[in-house]
């Protein structure tokens, strides 16, 4: 569903990333891990086109957006939730799931959508900045979701948040995968949640993938030695 | 101040006084309407702001002067073509320049600031240069003249009665395309956090462009407006612009609602105080009491509470 080939991106003459493969297949969720500075927020938003890369390409589902627009490749199906999940904080709640309309020429939010965030309907007439955190985190996945992504990028979606809401926010994930056989990349530090979700795992570090693996006898001890400083 | 006036005359003047503070009022939101969308939302200031006014007052004239010549029967409704086309007009050109300059320098203020004071300075010399340094006026139609008699001392005029309908009409087509609407959903995106709003599929630039022009197009309104109630020559948009900046800032940036009644409190006390003092001090009086409120709240009148 989403293939990255030979990805390189830098910031000005520093080059942070130095040639990242990898494909996630439908329906797959994989989690990238790795230390902070190793890259993983820049290969997000490498990913959306935030970030220019330069050189090395990348598909979705055959088509190829890496000279796409960021808005241009919402249309193609990436969907994504940012570290800090970014919403708007003077809009409603139902205001913020719209805006995820604007590429599917929609009007009206899925009901579906709602189902999976039973809270964010409840409040959906509060102000965005408003919400609590692990609401705001909610808010943002569903506002990803309105656009009917195929891929859905997360970037640390556990950051800050309070472990209870952390195990549920892995069965959502299973379950939005389930019903919608999209796939997930999320990045992630908290190793017990990556293998709650993923299906395979992935270690970035200093720009590059140095491990891969599948979650069925994932050697535990050597990832989180790679995490550990 | 008071003396020589009995209390019925007194209350009279407060009425008329207070009615021309209303037309004022009018005047002064539809021109913060499309401030307040360009540099509320945007935060984008538009030095040459005035000049898209006149040139929606100029659009007004041209169209009169058509009228007059081609079709004299139907002059009683030249306005409203005059008015659509004024909108068409400047906010086209709005367009352009937001295209041509304005994307160019986002995140640069001063930046902006000098480049649309020096497009201010060119308009008005074309303006000049094309239309003549004399000031221009239209003949009113007849149904406008003339005013409403309401008790023996009191009396309104009805062109200031058709500016403030007209203000009133556009007031609310903006709140509801700002809050109701597609577009104005995807403005308030945009405004907050553009690479977000890029990310969740809008077109931001697109989204920009339309802004600044829709901005634009409700000043050149308010131009064509202004026609009904003055004449209008290439510097008279640097007359008002001061104002419209104050009652926007003083409003709140980014606040429609208080955009309007900085403009309604701003306007009012001009008009009144006018009466009794000269000119010049009433608005020295207004500037004082305005410039002390807001160093006491530097937000403006009205913002929206959200957790920090």
């Amino acid at each position: 569903m989403l293939q990255v080939r030979d990805l390189h991106v830098a910031y000005g003459q520093s080059e942070v990333l130095h040639g990242i493969d990898f494909s996630v297949a439908p329906g797959e969720i994989v989690a990238i891990m790795g230390r902070n500075g190793m890259g993983k927020t820049t290969l997000m938003k490498a990913l959306m086109g935030i970030v220019p890369s330069t050189a090395g390409d990348v598909r979705i589902a055959d088509s190829d957006v890496t000279r796409l627009k960021t808005y241009r490749r919402v249309a193609e199906g990436m969907g994504y939730v940012p570290q800090g999940r970014a919403i708007f904080s003077t809009m409603t709640v139902q205001e913020n799931v719209e805006t995820g309309l604007s590429s599917t020429g929609k009007k009206a939010v899925p009901g579906d959508i709602y189902e999976l965030f039973p809270v964010l309907l409840e409040m959906k007439g509060r102000r965005g900045g408003n919400l609590s955190g692990g609401q705001q985190q909610q808010l943002a996945i569903a506002r990803a979701l309105a656009s009917e992504p195929k891929v859905l990028l997360l970037d640390e979606p556990t950051e800050g948040i309070q472990p209870s809401i952390i195990r549920e926010m892995g069965r959502v994930l299973r379950r939005i995968r389930d019903e919608r056989g999209l796939s997930i990349v999320v990045s992630e530090q908290v190793l017990s949640f990556a293998l709650d979700v993923a299906d395979r795992v992935l270690v970035l570090e200093n720009g590059r993938f140095v491990h891969d693996a599948p979650r069925e006898g994932i050697d535990e001890a050597k990832i989180s030695k790679f995490l550990s400083v | 101040m008071f003396d020589g006036f009995t209390m019925g005359e007194l209350g009279a003047i407060f009425a008329m006084q207070g009615f021309a503070g209303l037309i004022l009022f009018s005047v002064f939101v539809l021109m913060a309407l499309g401030l307040a969308i360009i540099f509320g939302q945007m935060g984008v200031i538009n030095m040459a702001h005035g000049e898209f006014l006149i040139l929606g007052a100029y659009v007004t004239y041209l169209c009169a002067q058509f009228f007059e010549a081609f079709l004299p029967n139907l002059y009683g409704i030249y306005f409203f073509v005059a008015m659509a086309l004024a909108f068409c007009v400047a906010g086209a050109f709005g367009m352009l320049v937001e295209w041509g300059l304005i994307r160019h320098l986002y995140r640069r203020p001063l930046d902006t600031l000098l480049a649309t004071w020096g497009l201010s300075l060119i308009l008005q010399q074309t303006y000049r240069s094309v239309f003549g340094a004399r000031e221009v006026g239209v003949t009113i139609p007849e149904w406008m003249l003339g005013s409403l008699q309401l008790t023996d001392l009191i009396e309104v005029p009805i062109n200031g009665i058709f500016v403030m309908t007209l203000t009133t009409v556009i007031a609310g087509l903006v709140a509801f395309m700002m809050f109701r609407s597609g577009w104005g959903r995807r403005v308030r995106a945009v405004v907050q956090d553009r690479t977000m709003a890029g990310a969740v599929g809008i077109n931001t630039e697109m989204t920009d462009r339309m802004t600044f022009g829709i901005g634009c197009g409700i000043a050149g309104v308010a131009g064509s407006a202004f026609t009904m109630i003055g004449s209008t020559g290439p510097t008279a948009g640097q007359l008002y612009i001061v104002d419209t900046f104050l009652v926007v800032v003083f409003g709140g940036a980014g606040s429609l609602f208080g955009t309007i009644a900085s403009a309604f409190t701003i306007s009012q006390a001009q008009s009144v105080l006018e009466f009794f003092l000269s000119g010049s001090m009433a608005k020295v009086l207004t500037l004082l009491t305005v410039v002390g409120i807001l160093m006491l709240r530097p937000q403006g009148l009205f913002t929206l509470k959200i957790r920090k």
